[in-house]
């Protein structure tokens, strides 16, 4: 993996990518430096990046209006809920379509990700009736069960493609050696898969908590997770870019601190298959 | 006998997914191709009549449908183009032994965690604006004019802000299919005397198609119905050059209420999707055999 | 259906229960800040009513819309309390889905709420929603500016007045704008500017036979007038600018004039937000000498959904919210200029607020010249001045105003973007039965 760079190859490089993952970063940094702006300096020309009265009332305004820590627990609650279940169903799923593939494997995996294809929007009168007659408006069991459905064909397929480079002989080795099939499980195909689920876990739980649609409207108040509240915060009458930011910072925080820890395993295991 | 025992079991292992999405599909699909064929509108209740095709009819000549189409594949592929080339370049870049190669990656990934509809509104007003915005003080500073993105390219601005959002996604994928690369078979080749675009193309680029593959696969699936971005940027304006199908849907689903019309446009669609989706597995379709 | 009667069941269980404790109102309503501020203040209103308890949905306006559209239409009797507009209100009215408020309260006064804002609340004399604040448009100007170049600013200009106005104070090398207008497409946005100006050009959406008039000179000169205003004498990117973006230029000081919502002036003048807040000048809405002017009414109002379970608490909490002593509540703790202004006569005769307020005078003038059912000069068989009380109208307004905004980019001409208004709005109309 390291090759041999001369220093001063390394230091162009170097500089290159610094440049260009901080341009990258730039909107967020931005974002983050307005929430502490007031909301005249947030406009003004030319802006001050650093050297501004730094003022935490964009936040006490964000704490006094909404409770941010009941939206952000249902968020958690809709993005991990509705990611486990979708595991539970889709492990199975993706396992027996890896290692006993049939000539319809294929059909199905394509005709799954079809049903992701309907815009959202075409289909919110139905969902709407559906959950209002069983009484799940308003509820995180109905955001858990529809983001596990939106969200089901990506995750068996992921899974699928990262089951499939498990290699079949091992188990054949492992099963002539005697070990039993849980032993087969434990030691074998468990390690194994563990990278490839977490991965998956991890992209499926960051788009649902960016999921802004079905969370927004089929809540009112008790299931709101944080797109709701940032939509309190969007687009007023008058300036609000300040609180905005604010808000956008702690609607962001959570999932971007859990992004950033958990790199490495977001990254094993979102080979899809190219590991030969 | 084992491998009667092993398909059932593999067949019990698969269908709790496939009859769930059967259901997902059935029943909103379903209720979606009925209300179709109804003349249904919530904000006149009491009205509702069946009608056939109609609304069919009528969603298929609405004069913003073939923009709306050509806006959508122009919207999909830009996005795609822009991820794909500029994540692998990102990713060859980031796979080189830089000093603090983690930070920058971690700073490159921050997008992807930005709701859409925040992302857009930080676009549009503190980095694009023509007169209050970032991009405009700086085209200032250098003497610039600076430019006008939305009314002089609505398309490309509203290209460039979901780029940004899934351009993370691209890198990092690619990136782990780049870090598996057997590093002795580049070093073979580089002993041959094979240049940097020879590598890329006969080393490089043939590894990190299957990972290439699947974004292009997964993009899509999400860029078909980009939305957020487009409503609070332009409202699919001026005249039709933002408004891509799901914002044609949206205008008859919740600015109209017409349940009916919405519902045809939800079916067209997903047609149109699926027609897509085959044509896109034709081409690259190769990557995903077993 | 067999799971719906026993969900029911147990709901109206839970009700009952709930009932002998606390009554719950959820509240649906707009992220702007007099909204905000009634949230704030609403634990006074707890503390008079123990037995009331309020749950607050705030959102922003189009999601707003979205949300309470789809509950009331489908039933979904999520909402107690919802914030909806002067368009919303005749449509839903008529569908008999709000409940009438014409009880609330011998203290509430409601001969003192200004008549062009009750009317356009109320169907066949029946009030279906209180005003909780009401706006029109006017223009804003910068008087430091107007004075340096020697022009001066009307009470009551007309249209060649702004126009030349706009041009002399231009100076694009500078970043000054003689004048920034809305321009994002959006049935709530340019079309609802344009609307209100076509007005005053003597234009109008239909004539008595719902006949579609975009092709009419009329309309011709409204729109040809905005576009080449826009282009000599507006900011750029004009075409994707809205409210904010409009209040984010004239706040910094690019703008000479800006014609807008009147609720905007207390904006421009907070010092706080705004770098040219003591050199605003009020004016009204310009004409052309036809008899209208291009100022629009809109009042955000709260209603109860007829589904709500707590109708008789949901209409104690709206006779609290647009109350005289509401008013008296905010000027006790947030000054006089913060009270929500345009729903009562009462809040004009006060000196207080009079002195507070520099805008007062000319809100007041806009609002009472405005006249929902009268809007345009020639009559029209709809109820609305910048928009047309018509459920197809959101969605067949906002593809209109794509088509202006396009017009205005320079993407189209402006003959081209009515051909095609008048194609779509004739389409509209034959599928939604108005014509034949």
């Amino acid at each position: 993996m390291a090759r041999e760079l001369s220093p001063r190859r390394r230091a162009t490089l170097t500089t290159a990518a610094w440049t260009i993952g901080f341009l990258i970063f730039f909107p967020v940094l931005w974002t983050f430096l307005t929430s502490f702006k007031t909301e005249g300096e947030a406009i003004a020309i030319p802006p001050s990046f650093l050297f501004f009265d730094w003022t935490l009332e964009n936040y006490s305004e964000v704490q006094e209006r909404s409770n941010y820590l009941r939206h952000a627990m249902n968020s958690v609650i809709i993005a991990f809920g509705s990611t486990f279940l979708g595991l539970l169903v889709a492990i199975p799923a993706a396992w027996s379509m890896a290692f006993s593939p049939t000539k319809s494997t294929r059909g199905i995996l394509m005709w799954m990700l079809s049903t992701k294809m309907l815009p959202p929007v075409g289909a919110l009168v139905p969902i709407y009736l559906i959950c209002r007659d069983l009484g799940l408006l308003d509820t995180r069991s109905a955001l858990v069960v529809i983001l596990m459905l939106m969200n089901l064909p990506i995750i068996v397929w992921m899974l699928f493609t990262y089951f499939r480079e498990i290699p079949g002989d091992i188990l054949e080795a492992a099963r002539m050696d005697g070990a039993s099939l849980r032993k087969e499980i434990t030691y074998v195909l468990v390690p194994m898969a563990v990278p490839g689920i977490a991965s998956t876990l991890l992209l499926n739980v960051i788009l649902a908590w960016n999921e802004a649609f079905w969370t927004l409207n089929l809540t009112a108040d008790d299931a709101a997770p944080l797109s709701a509240f940032i939509a309190s915060y969007s687009s007023p009458e008058g300036l609000f870019w300040a609180k905005l930011s604010a808000a956008s910072t702690l609607a962001i925080a959570p999932i971007l601190v859990l992004g950033w820890f958990s790199q490495k395993q977001l990254v094993r295991g979102l080979t899809f298959g190219a590991v030969k | 006998m084992a491998t009667l025992h092993t398909r059932a079991s593999a067949r019990a292992m698969l269908s709790p997914a496939v009859l769930l999405l059967l259901a997902w599909m059935l029943i909103p699909l379903g209720m979606t191709i009925y209300f179709s064929l109804l003349r249904y509108n919530l904000l006149m209740p009491g009205l509702e009549s069946f009608v056939g095709i109609e609304n069919y009819q009528y969603f298929l000549t609405d004069p913003a449908f073939f923009d709306a189409i050509w806006n959508t594949l122009r919207l999909v592929g830009g996005i795609l183009l822009i991820t794909i080339v500029g994540g692998t370049l990102l990713a060859l870049l980031l796979d080189q032994p830089i000093w603090g190669q983690g930070i920058v990656r971690l700073l490159v990934i921050a997008p992807f965690f930005v709701m859409p509809t925040v992302s857009a509104l930080v676009w549009k007003n503190m980095l694009m604006h023509p007169v209050n915005g970032l991009f405009a003080w700086i085209a200032d500073i250098f003497g610039m004019q600076p430019i006008d993105w939305f009314a002089e390219a609505p398309m490309l601005s509203v290209i460039l802000i979901v780029s940004w959002g899934w351009l993370p996604f691209a890198t990092l994928i690619t990136l782990t299919a780049l870090q598996s690369l057997d590093s002795e078979q580049r070093e073979a080749a580089e002993m041959d005397g094979a240049g940097p675009l020879s590598i890329f193309f006969y080393i490089i680029l043939p590894h990190i198609s299957r990972a290439l593959t699947v974004v292009v696969l997964i993009e899509t699936i999400f860029l078909l119905s980009v939305f957020a971005e487009i409503l609070v940027t332009t409202n699919g304006g001026p005249g039709t050059a933002t408004t891509n199908l799901t914002f044609l849907v949206y205008a008859q689903a919740l600015l109209q209420f017409d349940v009916g019309l919405a519902s045809a446009g939800g079916v067209v669609a997903i047609v149109l999707a699926n027609i897509v989706a085959i044509f896109l597995l034709r081409l690259i379709g190769k990557n995903l055999e077993a | 259906m067999g799971i719906r009667s026993l969900s029911l069941a147990v709901g109206a269980l839970l009700a009952t229960t709930a009932l002998a404790s606390a009554e719950t109102l959820t509240i649906a309503t707009v992220n702007n800040g007099d909204m905000i501020r009634m949230q704030k203040l609403s634990d006074a209103f707890t503390s008079e009513h123990p037995d009331i308890d309020l749950e607050w949905v705030v959102l922003e306006e189009n999601v707003l819309r979205q949300r309470v559209t789809t509950d009331i239409a489908t039933k979904g009797g999520q909402y107690d309390i919802m914030t909806i507009g002067t368009y919303e209100v005749p449509i839903w009215a008529n569908q008999d889905w709000l409940v009438a408020l014409d009880d609330l309260g011998d203290d509430y006064d409601v001969e003192d709420l200004l008549p062009p804002i009750r009317e356009g609340l109320s169907v066949d004399g029946t009030l279906y929603a209180a005003p909780f604040y009401g706006e029109s448009s006017m223009v804003m100007y910068r008087t430091d500016l107007f004075d340096e170049a020697g022009i001066e600013m009307p009470d009551a200009p007309t249209w060649s007045f702004i126009a030349d106005a706009a041009r002399q104070l231009t100076d694009k090398e500078n970043e000054q704008f003689g004048i920034c207008l809305r321009g994002k497409a959006g049935w709530g946005e340019n079309a609802a500017f344009l609307t209100a100006t076509a007005n005053s050009f003597g234009a109008r959406w239909f004539d008595m036979d719902w006949q579609p008039q975009f092709d009419s000179p009329e309309w011709k000169e409204t729109l040809q007038f905005y576009v080449d205003l826009m282009n000599d004498a507006g900011p750029p990117g004009a075409s994707s600018n809205g409210f904010n973006e409009n209040l984010a230029l004239f706040q910094s000081g690019k703008c000479a004039m800006w014609i807008d919502a009147t609720v905007a002036a207390s904006f421009v003048t907070d010092p706080d937000e705004s770098t040219v807040a003591d050199s605003v000048g009020f004016a009204l809405a310009p004409d052309t000498g036809k008899g209208k002017r291009g100022n629009w009414l809109w009042a955000w109002s709260l209603a109860v959904p007829a589904g709500s379970q707590n109708v008789d608490a949901a209409k104690t909490f709206i006779a609290w919210a647009t109350s005289k002593d509401y008013l008296a509540l905010v000027a006790e703790n947030e000054g006089w200029a913060s009270v929500p202004p345009g729903t009562r006569t009462s809040l004009y005769e006060n000196e207080d607020y009079l002195k507070a307020a520099p805008f007062a005078q000319m809100t007041l003038d806009s609002i009472m010249s405005a006249d929902p059912k009268n809007p345009a000069v020639e009559p029209v068989p709809y109820v609305g001045v910048q928009f047309v009380a018509i459920p197809e109208f959101q969605g067949l307004a906002t593809a209109i105003g794509q088509q202006f905004s396009a017009a205005l980019a320079g993407t189209t001409s402006v003959d081209q973007a009515l051909t095609t208004a008048q194609q779509l709005s004739e389409r509209e109309m034959r599928r939604g039965g108005y014509l034949n």
